[in-house]
């Protein structure tokens, strides 16, 4: 497949090495929780990559609970913090405005469902968390309070947010962080960040797609999401996918992310994209941000349109979050930023990643101009 | 050409986009959501744009081996369709949605946006042909009369009759389906959506009732005597026999029929059978899908229904109105219906009934 990828956050291509890692133990017999020789064998694989995971991730093997994606490990620690604490009666779950869906949405449902309260903590200009209010709140209600989630960077802008300082304000109150998008791409240790919970996908550092890892503090115990076999601290069932965690864990030793090298791509694309196309502009550019996310809004457009044009040019990106029917609707993400509706509608995320090239966004530039006149035309009938 | 193929999850519209490409054009499709709240499953044949049919008008570009998009044409919609069809009811009319929306959405604010985008056209799944004469593009019936659909294309213009590709004109639905069938596309034994989509449980009176509200008025005779009830004359058409609920009996035992609908005193007039004939009828508002009308009167024949027969007639421009006059009698016609004239299977233009004698 030709054309230009620059949607890398969405997901990236699997590191070589973690391909073969996966072949080979798609070709070894052995269910991890057999006491057999084939058994041991496979456990003996899936419990050397999780002591790999633990050296990256900075934290204990035994915090390690794999699952079958990020999202999974954001449900099983949002919903399972939150039945720990409602036994103690607190019900208020904290959340930034800024959240993925996949935190956003297992939020809500604790609040239509289990009586939550959910408070959404509000962002700057440039999209990072305020920290006054969560200072203010914790102050007013931190008794209530009975968990807070932050993402450790955003996935439409890449703005990273402060999790120590979330983590020293809360104090006693448990936080959770979806470190989806930054694991391997921005230095990340479990341990320094202080917090309780932290998920990990596979398939956005170069692993493969259907597994993720939750890593929740030693002695901390949570009902589970999933019953039956009780493989992961009785916290997570289910065979555990063996090829998918060696294949993660070959990943996460990866040493050939050059971030630098990456935000400097990323960085001229977002200085000459606004000298290409008048008008456009970096969001949350003052923020420190990931490396390889860059979103710019195009007034006058609808995004939607220009993702079909720009995958008529055969480059690929992004609009951000799409619902259930595929529907465009503008970024709760911008509007949280203080754009408005319309102006939440006309942006896009270019996301660089490990094969990204000055070529790639050579290319991408050339042909934007033209998308957006067109994008712009379409917008105005 | 690069086109848009308009994909409502259906088989019709799916092998058009199949043929388009075939044909050796640029396609990308795009299901259009019409509804701001769809519904997660289509009820029986009723109904589309659930996010069942945008999964399946997906599944189908992808095996076609299109991209696909889904553009959010819901306010467009509501405005230009869903408000007119209230409107019309409630001014004591039976509007035709579907031909609004072809008029207003698919080759209007799709086409134009495709048009804008540096598309050259619009490619939809319609049992219609279009040739190219000495007058330009031309719109005709299809082969497949039973299920030919240029009634409710009568609305476009020539210039976007430039800008439709109908690929389905030259083959039956039995064909299509077939066909579908060996392309491989999963749609090809859906069942063919009737009724109106966005009226889902195929209850119009019930529907316009929740959104209108119901007001009792009188059903008089033509002397004017009130004879019984009804609960909104806008549930009821031109023509209706039943569901009346009339007690008082006609002098001779026979069958009383709405003749008219007044809206503004809410009142059904009802009355005998032969009284519903007229022999002339008036439409304002023509569009010409070719060479316009004048004032010369020509032979040719009208339709006023999506499937009704075609008429024999004579017909001309009055300068404001389009005027047919039939050569029989025709039952019962409501106006807010289409008139469309036909010269042999070309579809001359049409208009919107206003006056009937």
């Amino acid at each position: 497949m030709s054309g230009i990828y620059l949607d890398h956050a969405a997901t990236t291509p699997m590191l070589e090495n973690a391909i073969a890692a996966m072949d080979a133990q798609l070709r070894t017999l052995g269910n991890p929780s057999s006491l057999h020789t084939q058994g041991r064998h496979t456990r003996k694989d899936v419990e050397d990559a999780r002591e790999i995971l633990a050296k990256e991730l900075d934290c204990l093997a035994s915090e390690i609970i794999f699952t079958a994606s990020g999202t999974e490990a954001n449900n099983t620690a949002i919903k399972g913090l939150f039945w720990q604490q409602k036994a103690l009666g607190k019900n208020v779950v904290v959340i930034s405005a800024i959240e993925h869906h996949a935190t956003l949405d297992p939020a809500a449902w604790l609040a239509e469902h289990e009586g939550a309260e959910v408070v959404y903590a509000p962002v700057t200009t440039d999209g990072v968390l305020d920290l006054d209010f969560l200072q203010s709140l914790v102050a007013k209600r931190g008794s209530e309070i009975a968990l807070i989630s932050v993402m450790h960077a955003n996935n439409e802008t890449g703005a990273i947010q402060p999790i120590a300082e979330i983590v020293k304000i809360a104090g006693d109150i448990a936080v959770h962080t979806d470190a989806a998008q930054s694991f391997k791409k921005v230095p990340l240790s479990f341990k320094s960040l202080g917090v309780m919970a932290l998920s990990i996908s596979a398939h956005k550092m170069g692993g493969p797609l259907g597994i993720g890892v939750l890593v929740l503090r030693r002695g901390v115990e949570i009902p589970a999401l999933l019953h039956g076999g009780g493989q992961e601290r009785e916290i997570r069932s289910g065979t555990l996918n063996a090829p998918a965690i060696v294949a993660l864990a070959t990943a996460a030793q990866d040493k050939t992310y050059d971030a630098a090298a990456i935000a400097k791509i990323r960085d001229d694309f977002a200085a000459r994209v606004t000298q290409v196309v008048p008008g456009a502009f970096v969001n949350a550019l003052k923020a420190d941000r990931l490396p390889g996310i860059v979103n710019v809004t195009f007034p006058g457009t609808q995004s939607d349109t220009l993702l079909l044009l720009m995958d008529g040019e055969k480059v690929s990106c992004s609009t951000g979050s799409a619902c259930s029917a595929g529907v465009h609707r503008p970024s709760h993400v911008l509007m949280a930023m203080g754009h408005d509706e319309i102006s939440a509608m006309s942006s896009l995320r270019f996301s660089f990643g490990r094969t990204s090239t000055q070529t790639d966004c050579d290319g991408a530039l050339a042909v934007l101009p033209s998308v957006i006149a067109r994008g712009r035309a379409a917008s105005v009938v | 050409m690069k086109l848009i193929a308009a994909m409502s999850g259906g088989v019709d519209s799916a092998v058009a986009a199949a043929r388009a490409v075939e044909a050796g054009h640029d396609v990308i499709g795009v299901h259009l959501a019409l509804s701001s709240n769809p519904q997660k499953y289509r009820s029986g044949a009723r109904g589309c744009c659930t996010i069942e049919d945008s999964h399946d008008a997906r599944r189908a570009a992808d095996v076609i081996g299109i991209p696909f998009y889904i553009w959010d044409m819901a306010e467009e919609f509501h405005a230009g369709v869903v408000e007119d069809f209230m409107s019309e009811y409630a001014a004591g009319r039976t509007p035709n949605p579907c031909l609004r929306c072809n008029e207003k959405i698919k080759f209007a604010a799709v086409l134009d946006r495709a048009r804008a985008m540096g598309f050259d056209g619009v490619v939809t799944g319609h049992y219609a042909r279009t040739e190219i004469g000495p007058d330009g593009k031309t719109l005709h019936r299809a082969v497949d009369h039973s299920k030919d659909q240029s009634y409710v294309l009568s609305v476009l213009t020539i210039e976007q009759i430039n800008g439709a590709i109908f690929p389905l004109g030259d083959t039956t639905k039995v064909d299509i389906r077939k066909e579908a069938e060996q392309r491989g596309l999963a749609v090809a034994q859906k069942p063919d959506s009737h009724d109106i989509c966005f009226v889902p449980s195929g209850d119009n009176a019930g529907w316009l009732r929740d959104r209108l509200g119901s007001e009792v008025g009188p059903i008089v005779d033509q002397d004017g005597t009130k004879i019984g009830e009804h609960n909104g004359a806008y549930t009821y058409t031109i023509g209706q026999r039943k569901g009346l609920g009339i007690t008082v009996p006609t002098a001779d035992g026979s069958p009383r029929f709405v003749l008219k609908i007044e809206p503004v005193t809410n009142t059904v007039v009802v009355g005998a059978r032969e009284e519903l004939a007229i022999s002339k009828m008036k439409g304002e508002r023509p569009v010409w899908c070719g060479p316009g009308v004048d004032n010369y009167h020509k032979r040719g024949f009208v339709q006023v229904r999506a499937h009704g027969a075609a008429l024999a007639c004579t017909y001309y421009f009055d300068g404001t109105l389009l005027v047919a006059e039939l050569d029989e009698p025709l039952l019962g016609l409501a106006t807010g219906q289409a008139m469309v004239i036909y010269d042999g299977d070309r579809v001359v233009g049409s208009a919107t009934i206003c006056e009937t004698a």
